[in-house]
């Protein structure tokens, strides 16, 4: 009777495998192949821990790239090695009551996939692992696999796998138990009835590790490949206890399950007003515009810890504030390591087409190497403010506006260096009309990240203020 | 109108949180990493997922898993890093995943350097994984437009089923402009294809194999026949002063803000220069660059690159017009007068 085999398939299989083709009913693996088996007991483990509804299927690149003809669950195929990484990516995307598989084999899992398993093991993925170890690649023809016996003959080691050559058999599970995170870790065999036995438990045990949500369980199964192996099914089974088994000990490795299974934290959510004020904090308040009469295109240069990239940034934001079109542009990188440092700005009020300012009408040169290096490019009639503190020279040209001011010395008096840009800025900003003063000082609280700072800030604006006043003003 | 001033690659991971994105698996790559940084800055604190994965292999990996799980998900890279992601952009589209990936594009090949390249065009546009599949990729130029269109990505990956790059450079990355954030929250809805540990999509299978000749030719016929009806439904540019031009130059990204000023000085200069710039460079604006380009002396391609939009455009004008490549590489990036000057136009 047909009915008796449709009893004995687990309901988390199909009854047909319909995917395969109308009617089937038997698998695509060879005879004697060990997938069979570890599906079976797979899909046992679901139909005992009912949760067929909540499970996610990930099937590798190999020989059972097709799990998804046999499992009635959701299912997921993955490229090679990659499936503990789509595997995490299902993990934490859906809520935590899912139950996520990843079934890879030894080229996928030890292979290409190494980096993969590695990580999403050391994450602690709340995820269930079935490591199949057949030592052989079975799908694309019997070539050797990371878990190859040393001396084992293979399509890739024709005359047997050497150390010299390939390496050694790579022992997953004693790599994975050497981790931190995992919480369960055992090899088991499809070597002999009494194996697969325990092998039906352990399979169960690392799924029931998930639905209490402890994290990482990963279950070796030693596995037989008869085609691969060029054996018949007796033989191979025989093949696994006296060779696999000896290279790779069945048994536990880790089981912390025995610890109270973890507390987990509850996602914040967010309401959509919640949201869009997580993100108010930036907002660039508006104010009275100033007496911007053409494009400025700035170029501020110095070097770190000059103030250079946050004044500049201010400068840009001043003119937001003022609802102009601006853009800041930074050298930015390894550059920038080197002790240099300047940035563009444009403000304008049409739209900016470069923001790469390369022919500037402000130069603010905060140290010597800036002005050698932008003078030239300074359009005529542009301005250029020179930090006398440090740039001996005067500047070359006479077809430019220059204003010396000791920008540094000042800071200093004050008592933050740091803000000698800004005090350049604001001598740029009371001579130009670009931005108003009343807008520099508007924007600094919101615009300095350490508070303290903020008062000297502000104080250096007013005494570049006080320096253009007695200096320039005419 | 109150409005942010920042990054690109800051504005990127508003617009991608307003747009509904709850998933980000990246890797750190220059100029790209603000974006991950903000986005592990923000992404948790909305109730969201935030991993730095271990490469960037994994981290489009993780993509496919979450996508496959109805996530409205993201990544952000550069040229190395998008390289090692073409298979899996290719399984992606295999099969049908909705995702969205940002390019700030920098000089290559090989490590090459930081600064500003168009050169990921061929990867990005034409393909770069294996198989017949295209993704659909915008080609913003201003920090708004990252903002903008990293926002509208996830709908349309959700629509067509298919990865939306936003295909910056470290220019567009790494300057600071007046931004001003969507008003509105977009959601992702609940997709019939998509398994989400429940009873009712327990039926759902992702996969890209196709055993069988017969269907996977099937496939790919759906994928083309959706690619075809993109040039149709969301082909997207913006023109300037083409209406009189003669001359037409055609740029995206940081070229077509140096061409625009350029534009304006040719124009001072009482040359009639017009600007066509894609913002969806697939599907490509063909039809409107073969109708401008019938009525110019000569068309201008701009590009960071060796000349990889330039096939697009000679493609689409097939011979109608004269075509000139004024191109930079390496991470030069020209001055509008330095375009001017090699265009011919110089004083």
């Amino acid at each position: 009777m047909t009915t008796v085999i449709k009893h004995q398939k687990p309901s988390a299989f199909y009854d047909e495998f319909f995917r395969k083709g109308p009617g089937q009913k038997t698998t695509h693996y060879c005879p004697g192949c060990g997938h069979g088996v570890a599906h079976k007991l797979v899909a046992e483990a679901i139909d005992n821990l009912g949760i067929q509804d909540r499970t996610v299927f990930c099937s590798p690149v190999g020989c059972s790239v097709f799990g998804y003809y046999y499992f009635d669950t959701g299912n997921v195929q993955c490229s090679h090695g990659r499936a503990a990484a789509a595997a995490t990516g299902v993990c934490r995307t859906l809520d935590e009551d899912r139950i996520v598989i990843s079934y890879q084999g030894d080229g996928d899992l030890a292979g290409i996939g190494m980096g993969a398993i590695m990580h999403a093991a050391n994450r602690g993925e709340n995820l269930t692992v079935f490591f199949i170890n057949n030592a052989i690649y079975g799908m694309t023809g019997g070539q050797m696999a990371p878990t190859t016996l040393l001396g084992q003959k293979t399509t890739t080691s024709p005359r047997g796998r050497t150390a010299e050559n390939e390496g050694y058999p790579i022992h997953m599970s004693e790599v994975i138990s050497q981790l931190e995170a995992p919480v369960f870790v055992e090899r088991v065999t499809l070597g002999d009835a009494k194996g697969v036995m325990k092998a039906k438990r352990v399979v169960q045990k690392a799924l029931q590790n998930q639905v209490e949500k402890r994290g990482f369980s990963f279950v070796e199964i030693l596995s037989p490949c008869p085609i691969g192996w060029k054996m018949n099914s007796m033989d191979a089974r025989h093949w696994i206890t006296e060779k696999l088994e000896k290279i790779f000990p069945v048994g536990n490795l880790r089981d912390d399950t025995k610890e109270p299974a973890p507390v987990s934290i509850p996602r914040m959510k967010l309401t959509d007003e919640e949201l869009i004020d997580l993100f108010k904090s930036g907002e660039v308040e508006s104010v009275k515009a100033g007496s911007l009469l053409n494009e400025q295109l700035v170029k501020v240069a110095g070097f770190g810890g000059q103030g250079v990239m946050s004044a500049s940034a201010l400068l840009a934001k001043c003119a937001v504030a003022e609802n102009r079109h601006a853009t800041w542009l930074p050298s930015y990188g390894p550059e920038m390591r080197g002790g240099t440092a300047n940035a563009s700005v444009v403000i304008s009020n049409e739209a900016i087409g470069a923001p790469v300012v390369e022919t500037p009408n402000v130069l603010i040169a905060m140290n010597a190497p800036s002005l050698d290096l932008f003078e030239e490019s300074v359009q005529p009639k542009g301005m250029v403010i020179v930090n006398s503190s440090l740039i001996e020279r005067k500047v070359k040209r006479d077809d430019v506006n220059v204003m010396y001011v000791p920008a540094t010395d000042i800071a200093i008096e004050l008592g933050s260096v740091m803000t000698a840009t800004i005090v350049a800025l604001a001598v740029y900003a009371a001579a130009s009309g670009a931005v108003s003063v009343e807008t520099m000082q508007k924007m600094i609280p919101s615009s300095i990240k350490r508070k303290n700072l903020v008062d000297i800030n502000l104080k250096a604006v007013e005494a570049g203020l006080k320096y253009y006043k007695e200096h320039y003003q005419k | 109108m109150t409005k942010h001033l920042m990054k690109g690659n800051d504005a990127v991971i508003r617009g991608a949180l307003l747009g509904g994105a709850t998933e980000f698996f990246g890797y750190p790559i220059t100029p790209a990493s603000e974006i991950a940084h903000a986005a592990a800055f923000y992404f948790p604190l909305a109730g969201h997922t935030f991993l730095q994965a271990e490469c960037e292999v994994n981290a489009i990996n993780m993509l496919y898993g979450a996508s496959a799980a109805g996530s409205r998900v993201m990544t952000a890279s550069a040229g190395p890093g998008v390289a090692l992601m073409a298979e899996g952009l290719s399984y992606l589209a295999g099969a049908e995943l909705p995702n969205v990936v940002i390019d700030v594009q920098r000089a290559g090949p090989g490590l090459g350097n930081i600064w500003p390249e168009q050169s990921d065009y061929n990867m990005v546009v034409k393909g770069g994984g294996n198989g017949n599949y295209k993704n659909i990729v915008l080609a913003p130029n201003s920090v708004q437009e990252m903002c903008d269109f990293t926002y509208k990505a996830f709908d349309l990956a959700d629509k067509y089923r298919m990865t939306v790059f936003i295909m910056a450079d470290a220019y567009i990355g790494q300057m600071m402009e007046p931004v001003e954030l969507p008003k509105q929250v977009i959601h992702g809805k609940r997709k019939d294809w998509a398994i989400y540990a429940d009873k009712e999509s327990r039926k759902n299978l992702v996969t890209s194999i196709f055993m069988s000749v017969e269907e996977m030719a099937a496939h790919n016929q759906k994928l083309c026949d959706k690619y075809e009806r993109l040039k149709n439904e969301i082909v997207d540019f913006e023109e300037v002063d083409t209406e009189d031009a003669d001359i037409l130059l055609i740029a995206y990204g940081i070229s077509a803000r140096i061409s625009l000023s350029a534009v304006k000085e040719l124009r001072a200069k009482g040359i009639k220069a017009g600007l066509l710039r894609p913002k969806t460079l697939f599907p490509f604006p063909s039809k409107r660059i073969a109708e401008l380009s019938e009525k110019m002396k000569k068309v201008f391609v701009v590009e960071l690159s060796e000349g990889q939009m330039l096939e697009d455009v000679k493609l689409a004008i097939y011979g109608k017009a004269p075509i000139e490549l004024c191109n930079w590489m390496g991470g030069m990036v020209p001055s509008s007068k330095d375009l001017i000057n090699k265009m011919g136009y110089g004083d």
